[in-house]
């Protein structure tokens, strides 16, 4: 397995939403709790990745603004963008800059303020995200996509409604368990199935809380981590895939290719495969999606996902705990901040400090990040 | 015709397929075939990104295409809202798939996925030029 690169640091800020700051204070938040976690100060800083969605900000290049604010120049910096999926390909950068030996240091700042603009250029934007020549102009949106992703499992696998509510029950029980989640009031199985449909077949309990967030991580080279981290997590194995944009450019809508693609490629990476994760963060935006995780990981076979929920197996104490900290759909989902917010937790599981939602003895752990509706998607295996 | 004419709201007027609403204008949905390697593309392009090649002709989509998936959106973006609500769908044509809307009279309880639809050319009350699906 590789051992390469370390994550020496992690912070967090609180998911809420409507952050009474600007972004430059949202960054500072999980900077400072990430340069503190790993023992360094800005001097100790190679290099900088800033990941958010552009379309939220009304700051033109924030990395510039972001930089200077948390004491990061003369070093260089950059944005990074592959919208739900930013700072996990921020990891994926950080981590072939200090392979390369480029640098030994680097900061994975992801941030997010989804209340920086308003609710009606947010719909605005939202219409844009799909490809805005010939599925756009049908009024696009991503739950939309997402939900024609759960009709068309529902209907191969014989999947239901109730399946994808006993996903929101799940997060919504470990949601209030994370002082640092946005959405902390507990569900019922009723309210969940009788809450307004936002697009058939998915209501508004199966969908993600938007938030203002951010996080951030501190990667380093072996011998860096080595000298100065009592705790390193080392990334053992990292993919990274795409499909269309376009959903007419894909084969099925099943599943999410691109998680499958980049979490083969991860296994190979780590020498690892889907039975030895011992903890695991996907992406749930919705709660379709952590069905399709399920069986795209490996976790379970194709259609036999559902097993996994209703035998209560991605429970803490079963085969396979997923999203543990709420995930996004209690935890909160800003944009740019959410893949380090998933690392983040996984570090603190990997360290044994994750308290109240600790997996015992967990060794292994993956990151299952996704951007748009399974354009982009990356995976990480991190281990102790 | 500028292809701002396609689509319930338009993103953009300049393409290479813009020949593709005058099609719809003349009642056709066409799709462009690569005359080197002979592969057909919906949504239409200009360029095949497989031979490089960028000698497309407009071929005509078969009709009878199989329910891939669909849903019934209750809350449209910015320039939808006295649309909804609206069925949008997904359809293959014998490999070739189209992306667009099941029309507004068809109950969503009898859609399903796997039937078998057609899609006709429509113009819209914005006098906009489009296609909509329909049971076969």
């Amino acid at each position: 397995m590789p051992n390469d690169v370390a994550i020496i640091g992690v912070g967090q800020s609180a998911f809420v939403r409507n952050y009474e700051g600007s972004i430059r204070e949202l960054a500072f938040e999980a900077y400072s709790e990430a340069m503190k976690d790993a023992g360094i100060t800005n001097n100790d800083v190679d290099a900088s990745m800033i990941c958010s969605a552009p379309e939220y900000d009304q700051q033109r290049s924030p990395s510039s603004l972001i930089a200077e604010y948390l004491g990061l120049n003369p070093q260089p910096t950059f944005a990074i963008e592959t919208v739900c999926s930013s700072s996990t390909t921020g990891i994926r950068v950080a981590y072939s800059l200090i392979k390369s030996g480029l640098h030994d240091v680097v900061v994975v700042l992801g941030f997010q303020k989804m209340s920086e603009i308003s609710s009606a250029d947010s719909q605005e934007r939202m219409g844009r995200g799909a490809d805005i020549m010939w599925e756009s102009p049908f009024g696009t949106m991503m739950p939309a996509n997402y939900a024609m992703h759960a009709r068309a499992h529902f209907a191969r696998y014989g999947s239901t409604e109730k399946d994808l509510a006993l996903i929101r029950l799940k997060a919504a029980k470990y949601g209030a368990l994370n002082e640092k989640a946005v959405y902390r009031k507990g569900l019922d199985l009723d309210q969940c199935l009788n809450a307004d449909v936002v697009a058939s077949p998915l209501k508004r309990f199966d969908c993600c809380a938007n938030a203002d967030g951010s996080s951030c991580l501190i990667l380093a080279s072996a011998d860096k981590a080595k000298e100065i981290s009592k705790k390193p997590v080392w990334i053992r194995g990292l993919g990274s895939a795409t499909a269309s944009l376009t959903m007419s450019g894909r084969d099925a809508l099943d599943g999410l290719n691109c998680a499958r693609v980049a979490a083969k490629q991860a296994y190979d990476m780590a020498g690892l495969s889907p039975q030895d994760i011992d903890v695991a963060e996907v992406h749930d935006c919705f709660t379709i999606a952590e069905l399709m995780a399920y069986e795209n990981l490996g976790f379970a076979e194709p259609g036999k996902g559902v097993e996994l929920i209703q035998n209560g197996e991605t429970y803490i104490g079963g085969k396979i705990p997923v999203n543990v900290d709420g995930g996004l759909l209690s935890k909160g989902h800003p944009i740019g901040a959410t893949g380090g917010s998933q690392t983040r937790t996984i570090v603190l599981q990997l360290r044994g400090e994750a308290g109240d939602i600790q997996v015992p003895g967990a060794e292994i752990g993956l990151v299952h990040n996704i951007g748009g509706v399974g354009v982009y998607g990356n995976v990480i295996i991190l281990g102790r | 015709m500028s292809f701002d004419k396609f689509g319930q709201v338009s993103f953009t007027s300049q393409t290479k397929v813009g020949a593709f609403v005058e099609y719809l204008d003349k009642g056709e949905l066409r799709a462009t075939y690569c005359q080197e390697c002979g592969r057909t593309f919906f949504p239409p392009r200009a360029d095949c990104s497989w031979c490089l090649s960028s000698n497309m002709e407009w071929v005509k989509i078969e009709d009878g295409g199989k329910l891939v998936s669909f849903t019934k959106v209750n809350y449209g973006p910015t320039g939808f809202e006295s649309d909804v609500p609206y069925v949008l769908a997904l359809v293959d044509f014998n490999g070739v798939k189209v992306f667009g809307r099941i029309n507004k009279e068809v109950p969503e309880e009898q859609i399903t996925v796997g039937m078998t639809v057609k899609a006709e050319t429509v113009t819209l009350a914005n006098e906009q030029l489009s296609y909509i699906f329909n049971p076969a």
